[in-house]
């Protein structure tokens, strides 16, 4: 009785989403208060009923009602209680459902923080937003229903996929989808302000917090992804260029260069037209995401249904989203003013650069992407792009834009000279030089694209201390470097985070050593600094699991043990297949990781070692780029309170 | 022409040579590394080159599955149920590699038509199958 419950839930929220959409507008395009009125208590309602049957989806979870078929598919009695809960989202019909759950969080949250915007303005961004509801309530309803009944019932559900029973994976999609959705607030602005035709730019600083924090949570997805790949698929690999992994990367390229952009927008209000493309497009990689995740179209470890019609029905709701809003667009953005005018050296021409850099960068992620899917449509035959393209790109691209990466910060607004932005850089370009020679030459690097990857991170990070160090210089207190405002230490800690990004990058690509080899009992394998011993595989029993556990002790240079790794083989009760789960002894310069491979003849053993130098930098700077736009993003400027007692006064 | 103008005009054309240039490049460096997939049957035939990184897919035939050196080095064949082709790969197998699943393998044809592996792919999925190699199945049939 509860399931149907829940499933009238859904049917509930779709009907206010529909009033969502149409109330407000016809409000906002009248003139008429209390049409508008409606929307606060409709983006309530539909919270409301979203979260209802989001709560009794997990209470189904957790006292296993198998009568559920989604239930049945992906629960299980076995299954720790962290799991049942995670395993709401574990698939399809769960994960949208999460999908539109998000969103009506960030449609009241909306309602509840925005309060210094013309209500008609607030209308039509909760109209929009209502919009995308439908599409998407729509979907689950009528293709993915999650509370669909099986008959006859089973005894005991199928369990979640051995690889999703991890705490990572239990956090990675809703952080990824709390992004995704978060962009639709960018969006719908932008949408909003395209239909009232008022583009201003106080679009730009309302919608800017909002963005940033979309944008915080799909950094955070996109690193926690990364780490779990790495040590849960037992590959160790870090980023495979995988369809899926595309997917999420593009509405993050995308993103950062929206925020960016309204940055120009608010403070200059400059670069409006392109600041509301970024915006539409943005959202519209998110929504490709979600096509390419659920539709199954792309060969993927990802694609766990596949369904012609789940993936018509998306497709048409993207040409709808995508190629309505582009309409709206070229229709409306020749009346949108010009804005502040900025010559050719200006902070503004440096970010609309890094801008295009990175569209080129989202342009040729999603041509590599899609290319297998259009080449097959053809008939021209079945292809995949190697991943060396996509590093190679990469390679092509992104120098340039971390060398502007460094100088932009130093420009000044609007109107530049040259020869005071040298002045700048000449410092910490002489530091970059002399810093990479020497660790060039103490890691032994050749003259190849290590080297180059090298000297671009130290240019982002020394340019950035200098940066943050010269008013010292100048005579400054030390009080005036810790004075600054929120949103400057924000900038300098998300670049300094793509700095020790790249470092990582650059050294696990070129000094990471694999070998897969066959080891017998008290064999050793010398790699790097380290050696490698294998003392024999032994039978243990986990929580719902059992496993074949071998170990591996690790000593230094100087014959001191300095881990004791035991990888393993697991087999689930619930599962007939087996899972291998690596072991990892973390370290700030380097990761050793083993993972425990097939038996070959009596205790003799396949087995693959890694040394993965500096692997973790790329995760912290991961997390420090996140952390950077969380600083910018509570900087004062936005607190919603004051900003308006300061218009009032 | 006013200078002006000329100006104008030399920077579109500067322009739109950099941006064919570049393309160009892209599109030189995608088809070097585009992957074409070739079922047993074609590879039997001769239509896969050799030399060259394909990717290959099929079923792991059943009993086929050994360890010619007792050592990381492990032989199978794959089949579409109607030609066969043996693989060689160095290295760990994935957890759902096991006989009778659908797999897809990165890799070159040697002299011998043996299939060199660098990469063997099996979906983490027990029902899954890869669509190049259930395509290729039905094409057998």
């Amino acid at each position: 009785m509860i399931i149907e419950l829940g499933q009238f839930s859904l049917i509930l929220a779709l009907c206010l989403s529909i009033i969502q959409m149409i109330v407000p507008l016809v409000g906002a395009q009248k003139g008429n208060s209390r049409l508008m009125s409606v929307a606060k208590p409709v983006v309530w309602g539909q919270f409301f009923f979203v979260s209802l049957a989001f709560a009794i989806l997990t209470l189904a979870f957790i006292n296993d009602d198998f009568s559920v078929r989604y239930v049945a598919q992906h629960g299980n009695t076995q299954m720790p209680l962290l799991y049942k809960v995670s395993a709401v989202w574990g698939a399809h019909e769960g994960s949208l459902l999460l999908w539109v759950l998000l969103l009506t969080t960030w449609g009241a949250a909306l309602t509840l923080f925005t309060k210094s915007i013309p209500i008609e303005m607030m209308s039509r961004v909760i109209a929009v937003m209502g919009m995308i509801s439908i599409g998407f309530l729509a979907f689950m309803i009528f293709t993915s229903n999650p509370f669909e009944r099986l008959y006859p019932l089973v005894m005991e559900g199928q369990g979640l996929n051995a690889l999703l029973q991890d705490p990572g994976l239990a956090l990675h999609p809703p952080m990824l989808y709390m992004g995704y959705v978060g962009f639709s607030v960018a969006f719908s602005f932008a949408i909003a302000a395209l239909i009232g035709g008022n583009l201003d730019s106080a679009w730009a600083r309302v919608s800017r917090p909002w963005t940033i924090t979309a944008w915080i949570f799909l950094t955070v997805g996109i690193t926690l992804g990364s780490w779990w790949a790495y040590y849960e698929l037992g590959w160790g690999g870090w980023w495979f260029w995988d369809p899926v992994e595309n997917a999420s990367l593009m509405p993050w390229l995308l993103g950062t260069a929206l925020i960016h952009s309204l940055a120009v927008t608010d403070k200059r209000a400059a670069l409006k037209r392109w600041t509301v493309l970024l915006a539409i497009l943005t959202f519209s990689a998110s929504l490709l995401g979600t096509f390419i995740v659920r539709s199954g179209v792309l060969t993927s470890v990802h694609a766990f249904a596949t369904d012609p019609e789940r993936g018509a029905f998306i497709l048409a709701f993207l040409l709808i989203v995508i190629g309505g809003s582009l309409i709206l667009y070229a229709w409306r953005a020749p009346s949108i003013s010009l804005g502040g005018r900025f010559n050719f050296v200006s902070r503004e021409s440096f970010i609309l650069s890094n801008n295009v850099l990175i569209l080129v960068i989202a342009a040729f992620v999603l041509l590599g992407t899609l290319y297998p899917l259009i080449y097959d449509a053809m008939g021209w035959g079945k292809i995949s792009v190697g991943f060396p393209w996509f590093n190679q790109m990469l390679l092509w691209f992104s120098p340039l834009l971390l060398i502007l990466l460094g100088i932009g910060p130093v420009v000044h607004w609007r109107h530049a000279k040259l020869k005071y932005v040298w002045q700048q850089i000449k410092i910490p370009l002489v530091l970059t030089i002399i810093l990479t020679s020497g660790l060039a030459s103490i890691f032994s690097l050749g003259f190849n694209n290590s080297l180059l990857g090298l000297f671009l991170a130290v240019w982002v990070l020394t340019s950035h201390f200098s940066i943050w160090l010269t008013p010292l210089v100048k005579g400054k207190t030390v009080n005036s470097l810790v004075n600054r405002s929120l949103a400057y230490y924000g900038m300098l800690v998300a670049h300094i985070g793509v700095g020790i990004l790249v470092i990582g990058i650059t050294f696990v690509s070129s000094h990471e050593i694999e070998k897969d080899l066959r080891m017998a009992p008290g064999d050793s394998y010398q790699m790097a600094s380290y050696r490698f011993t294998f003392e024999g595989v032994n039978d243990v029993i986990g929580e719902n699991y059992v496993a074949q556990q071998g170990l591996v002790k690790v000593f230094n240079d100087i014959d001191v043990l300095i881990a004791e790794l035991r990888p393993e083989k697991r087999e689930y009760s619930t599962q007939t297949m087996p899972m291998t789960e690596a072991a990892i002894d973390v370290g700030i310069w380097r990761d050793l990781y083993v993972s425990l491979g097939d038996e070959i003849t009596g205790d003799a053993w396949s087995l693959r070692l890694y040394y993965k130098p500096f692997v973790r930098w790329i995760w912290a700077g991961g997390l420090l780029i996140a952390l950077g736009g969380f600083l910018a993003g509570i900087d004062r400027r936005y607190r919603f309170v004051q900003q308006r007692r300061k218009d009032i006064s | 022409m006013t200078p002006k103008r000329q100006k104008r005009l030399m920077l579109i054309i500067a322009m739109v040579v950099g941006v064919s240039i570049a393309v160009g490049l892209i599109l030189k460096a995608f088809n070097q590394n585009l992957m074409y997939f070739y079922s047993t049957t074609e590879v039997q035939e001769g239509l896969a080159p050799q030399g060259q990184m394909i990717r290959l897919g099929g079923l792991v035939v059943e009993g086929s599955v050994n360890r010619p050196k007792n050592d990381v080095m492990i032989e199978f064949k794959l089949t579409d149920n109607q030609s066969e082709v043996t693989v060689r790969y160095s290295g760990i197998l994935p957890d759902l590699f096991r006989e009778g699943q659908g797999i897809l393998a990165h890799g070159q044809l040697n002299q011998q038509h043996i299939f060199i592996a660098d990469e063997v792919l099996a979906k983490h999925d027990e029902n899954y199958m890869p669509p190049e190699v259930a395509d290729s199945l039905q094409q057998s049939q």
